[in-house]
């Protein structure tokens, strides 16, 4: 079995669960072989190794945050170089894409962002992507060099799948670009204590309906365990946090569940989230084009419809 | 200094967007346009001249004929001047291609700070910086929500998903900017008036001694095998709120296992 490079995201140590997807993936073509770097890439093994990494390769290095992409970029490219792999796996992160294309380059391989799913072909992995707000769906190779694949959160499910997962150590030398791009200040987002928005398997969004209150939005969403997000106009009227904005400029997500509350759904939005699997809507106007994309539709004022949701959800809970 | 920013003629995005029958982006049916997201590279190239002394911004696009419209539209904005990349062996080609057309003019241009957007809103990859700041061995300061660029240093604020950022560079960089860094101006009168004057140089694949081997469609690294509309999502069950709205939509998401 030809062995697929798996770049791992990771926070302190604890893994990222589309990296986690990422490994179904490459199981699906390979041997997984992960690579985990700075603070804490060492813990990430045992948890790489029950989702199928047969070893992982880890540096820590201060220079990881200390500096802007760079440094990891020399690190996957020793990593390929190590192991020449037959794929080589990033989450598609903004960070993981620039880490992705800068890795290509220097290999002279071509490169796929934003798939949404990855299977063996007859020449190579084939990467199936969503285009055009997603009203498309593409099947897409890379024909020149080892194919350097960025995959989408949720495109896969996350498999308890037992393998070696040996720490080895990844030798690593720095290239005078390593340094051009300080970190001189970092302030980690605060908690909400919910799910990370691209992650999360249902996320509840509210939208110019709400006219600045997403009490009853936060509630429905903390009831159901899910992620907050936020239309442009939300966004833009300063509502919610640019963190949160699901749309062509800001998120796209694709979870199990989508409540659009008070989103009237312009393409924009729909960009960032009409591939989720369940669409359901709340909106006063019965012409919304949300209603066109929804599964399930309620016309009505959301500071009456939500609240009564989050109310019976909690009873049905019992 | 010199400023070069990058621009995109892209298909509308509010338009029927498709493929053309060799799986490229089919520029014929929509109306191109200039990247909304590349016009707020367009207004940080010109806040930054504004603020520093003899500072020339130049717009910068590769695309067909059409593509004049996007550095029209940059200059009409109050962009100096501008270079068209354009050559018949372009068609079809990939990232890695056009970053290299990108970066071969950026060089022969003559660069201090080069700026882009974010993302294009047709390919949306948004790694072209990336791979520009690699072919050129400049430092990347990417996706910045805040940006100023002093003695000699660029500095500004990267929104990541687990962290923001404050980031700093020594010039020559890349710097690319997000929607969030700043609300792009109008064109006035007075620009669109005065951005008919303004130089606009057209260079071909010989100009910037780039192999026709190197680039487009056939050349590529990546190839697209299939392009299929996505079934459009049939509208469900669409109730009026008696009263009874919550829990209807309760009982369809018990119905669907989600409670």
């Amino acid at each position: 079995m030809p062995e697929i490079l798996v770049y791992v995201d990771h926070v302190d140590g604890a893994v990222r669960k589309p990296t986690l997807e990422l490994l179904t993936l490459a199981r699906g073509i390979g041997e997984p072989v992960a690579v985990a770097l700075g603070d804490g890439a060492a813990d990430t093994a045992a948890t790489l190794a029950e989702h199928g990494a047969t070893r992982v390769l880890v540096h820590e290095a201060p220079e990881y945050a200390a500096y802007l992409v760079v440094p990891k970029v020399d690190a996957l490219h020793a990593a390929y170089e190590a192991i020449s792999p037959a794929a080589v796996l990033v989450p598609s992160s903004a960070e993981g894409k620039e880490i992705a294309a800068r890795t290509a380059l220097r290999i002279g391989s071509g490169v796929i962002t934003d798939a949404v799913d990855v299977a063996a072909g007859g020449s190579g992995p084939v990467a199936e992507q969503s285009a055009f707000a997603a009203s498309y769906t593409t099947t897409s190779r890379v024909t020149r060099g080892t194919p350097v694949i960025t995959v989408k959160p949720n495109s896969a499910a996350v498999e308890p799948a037992p393998a070696a997962g040996a720490v080895e150590a990844l030798d690593v030398t720095f290239s005078a670009q390593a340094t051009g791009t300080k970190v001189i200040a970092r302030t980690p987002r605060e908690s909400t204590g919910r799910p990370e928005l691209t992650e999360a398997a249902i996320v509840v969004a509210g939208g110019r309906g709400t006219v600045g209150d997403f009490t009853a939005v936060e509630a429905l969403a903390d009831e159901l365990g899910a992620a907050v997000g936020a239309s442009r106009a939300a966004v833009d009227a300063g509502w919610y946090p640019h963190s949160h904005q699901v749309g062509q400029t800001g998120k796209s997500v694709s979870p199990q569940l989508y409540v659009a509350a008070g989103i009237s759904g312009a393409v924009q939005h729909r960009a960032g989230m009409q591939t989720s699997q369940t669409i359901v809507a709340v909106n006063k106007d019965p012409e919304a084009p949300i209603f066109d994309l929804a599964d399930f539709g309620v016309v009505g004022d959301l500071f009456d419809v939500v609240p009564q949701l989050t109310k019976e959800i909690d009873a049905r809970k019992g | 200094m010199k400023i070069v920013v990058c621009v995109k003629y892209v298909p509308d995005a509010t338009g029927d967007r498709k493929f053309a029958d060799d799986l490229t982006v089919d520029r014929d049916d929509v109306d191109g346009l200039l990247s909304e997201l590349d016009e707020y590279a367009v207004e940080q190239a010109l806040r930054i001249a504004e603020e520093a002394d003899e500072t020339e911004v130049t717009a910068l696009t590769v695309g067909p004929e059409d593509a004049k419209d996007a550095l029209r539209k940059a200059l009409s904005m109050g962009a100096d001047k501008a270079i068209h990349v354009e050559d018949d062996g372009l068609h079809g080609t990939d990232v890695i291609g056009t970053s290299l057309v990108l970066a071969k003019a950026i060089a022969k241009a003559g660069y201090d700070l080069v700026i882009s957007g974010m993302a294009s809103t047709d390919g949306a990859m948004g790694v072209v910086p990336a791979l520009l700041a690699e072919r050129l061995g400049v430092p990347q300061a990417t996706l910045l929500s805040e940006v100023g660029v002093e003695g000699g240093l660029v500095t500004g604020r990267r929104d990541g998903d687990a962290a923001s950022e404050r980031l700093e560079a020594r010039l020559p960089a890349v710097v690319s900017v997000t929607d969030q860094s700043g609300e792009a101006r109008y064109p006035s009168f007075k620009g669109i008036m005065a951005a008919k004057k303004k130089p606009v140089e057209t260079w071909d694949l010989s100009d910037l001694d780039i192999e026709a081997g190197s680039v487009g469609l056939e050349h590529a690294w990546t190839a697209v095998d299939s392009a299929a509309d996505r079934p459009a999502r049939t509208a469900g069950t669409v109730v009026t709120d008696e009263g009874e709205g919550g829990r209807q939509l309760a009982a369809f998401l018990a119905g669907q296992k989600f409670i």
